[in-house]
């Protein structure tokens, strides 16, 4: 299978295409019905942020084949605002816009590895592991 | 523009939400919606989402936002047929959608609408019918 | 094969034993055996045994079969050694290797004992070294039976731990737990109950822990989680059979079971699904 696709993320359809990039992945790395629903959540969870907050950006799909040890990681680049208070962020409930301000904190939770870099004024990557 | 189509049944009304749903879609369904049962003075509403593959906070709000809405309208709100998977991922998640109904299925969210409005009220496709 | 009875290697084994086995052993720790999973001692053991059944058992002249009888004890001790190093972690080829590794010493005895017979020599190694080779594949065998005998094993425990959902009438199922709850056998028959939730169009399901000594804050929230994903669903979960230490461990871990019914036992949750459902109503009438 392929090993990584690079998609950008620029309009809501957009979001759409990544959701359904990251099923296929997940799907032919045969990860359960459960483990693909979590993190093509997730990954639409951080599709919309960096097109909502972050103004745009991409994400890069990879499979991940570590010996037995198979999983899909996530890696979204935006070059907008960053996040100030990264801890704030990840609070549930927390948010600058009208969201429900569940997005990162529930997406922390459906994912196996989970890490947040963000400069103000430059960006932020955020990037995903789910194992099999 | 696409749209969600919306079903007119005796007093309810039903949306199926096919596949992938994105942003505007679900936007656009809202005010749809709200317009709709205005307009047909519905009492309940039925949302079946069994064909959605995945709930994320955006899809999550909008259901919620309908209900509000649709509350004020005097209309119920029943969500029916999510999926095990997306349940548990939505509980995951942290969303529990805490002022929604819910039911299995049309036939069994049609049953609670009509034993909560009252069989009087029943918006029953063969409702009319019967007489 | 023309050796058969003639073959010197019994002779030399029997006179060189103590050094066939010192360069042996020098020549498995020179590989690197893995010292963190076995004693040099117990490898010391091993070698001794293997070599004693196995100066035995080419004694027979038969150097050909290693599945005939004169073999049978060579065989056994090898299944044995085999079967401990697949479960101390050892890989296919360091277990194979116990094996391979008595060529040099014993082809080296060989050398200095027949150097000046080139053609016997020669006959005496592919012999010998056929033999390794045939008793070397054995222990892989071995190895690679262990290994599915314990994903077989897996296999069941996985099978008991799937507790059957059970319809206990129309639209009513019950999942009785019994045993130690952990999280992953939690979640596990959580997928299981809402899957049969679905096929079976069930409105309640009954979740009864009686059968279960203690629970965790982990087990606890995925109890909790079920139960929201139920509803999500369309469907109530009643739990029932909390056992009074169970009850304090939950407000002592501070889970929230507010907005969950919960009974004290399954026949109380049962009569309460009957009556939530179309059936309580219809035989709540007087029949008389
Ligand atoms: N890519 C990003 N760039 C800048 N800010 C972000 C980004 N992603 C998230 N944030 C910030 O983190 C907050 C929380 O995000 P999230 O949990 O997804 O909630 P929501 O999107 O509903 O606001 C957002 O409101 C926003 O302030
Ligand atoms: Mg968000």
């Amino acid at each position: 299978m392929q090993k990584n696709e690079i998609i950008s993320i620029n309009s809501s359809s957009d979001v759409v295409l990544v959701r359904q990039a990251v099923r296929q992945f997940a799907v032919e790395l045969a990860f359960s019905l459960i483990n693909q629903t979590k993190i093509v959540t997730g990954a639409s969870e951080l599709a919309r942020n960096t097109l909502e907050h972050g103004g745009g950006g991409t994400v890069n799909i990879e499979a991940l084949d570590r010996g037995t040890r198979r999983g899909l990681r996530l890696t979204f680049e935006d070059s907008g605002p960053g996040i100030p208070d990264i801890e704030l962020a990840l609070k549930d409930g927390f948010t600058t816009g009208n969201g429900l301000g569940m997005g990162l904190s529930g997406t922390k939770r459906l994912v196996n590895e989970f890490e947040i870099v963000s400069r103000v004024g430059e960006g932020t990557r955020i990037t995903i592991t789910k194992w099999k | 523009m696409e749209r969600i189509a919306i079903l007119q049944m005796g007093h309810f009304l039903l949306v199926t939400i096919q596949v992938d749903m994105h942003d505007h879609l679900a936007m656009t369904l809202q005010d749809d919606l709200t317009n709709r049962i205005s307009k047909t003075s519905a009492r309940g509403v039925l949302i079946d989402i069994s064909a959605l593959e995945i709930v994320d906070s955006f899809i999550g709000r909008i259901l919620a936002n309908i209900a509000k809405m649709s509350r004020i309208l005097d209309a119920e709100t029943v969500v029916v047929g999510m999926q095990p998977a997306v349940a548990i991922t939505l509980v995951e998640l942290g969303l529990s959608l805490k002022g929604i109904r819910t039911a299995l299925n049309v036939e069994k969210g049609m049953a609670l609408l009509r034993s909560s409005l009252g069989d009087s009220q029943g918006g029953s496709m063969d409702g009319d019918a019967e007489k | 094969m023309s050796l058969n009875g003639q073959s010197k290697i019994p002779q030399i084994l029997k006179n060189h034993e103590a050094e066939v086995l010192a360069d042996w052993l020098g020549e498995q720790m020179a590989a690197g055996i893995r010292k963190d999973l076995l004693k040099e001692i117990e490898l010391r053991e091993e070698c001794r045994e293997f070599l004693e059944l196995f100066t035995d058992a080419i004694q027979q002249g038969n150097l050909t079969n290693i599945q005939s009888t004169e073999w049978r004890s060579v065989r056994e001790m090898l299944t044995s050694v085999s079967r401990t190093r697949t479960q101390k972690g050892f890989t296919p080829t360091e277990t194979a290797n116990f094996v391979f590794s008595f060529k040099q010493p014993l082809f080296k005895r060989l050398r200095q004992e027949l150097g000046q017979n080139g053609e016997a020599l020669v006959e005496e190694i592919l012999s010998a070294s056929n033999l390794i080779d045939k008793l070397g594949l054995w222990t892989t065998e071995i190895y690679q039976k262990t290994r599915e005998e314990v994903i077989l094993r897996q296999q069941e425990e996985l099978m008991e731990l799937s507790t059957p959902v059970v319809k206990l009438w129309e639209g009513i199922l019950a999942l009785p737990i019994i045993g130690t709850l952990d999280s992953a056998r939690t979640q596990i028959m959580m997928e299981s109950l809402l899957e049969m939730i679905v096929q079976t169009g069930s409105q309640v399901a009954i979740i009864d822990i009686t059968g279960v000594p203690t629970v965790d804050t982990l087990t606890a929230q995925h109890l909790l989680k079920t139960v929201t994903a139920a509803r999500l669903m369309g469907a109530d979960c009643i739990i029932s059979g909390i056992r009074p230490q169970i009850a304090q461990t939950i407000v002592y871990l501070g889970v929230d079971l507010a907005d969950i019914t919960t009974k004290a036992s399954l026949a109380d949750a049962f009569v309460l699904a009957l009556k939530r459902s179309g059936f309580a109503i219809a035989r709540s009438k007087p029949t008389i």
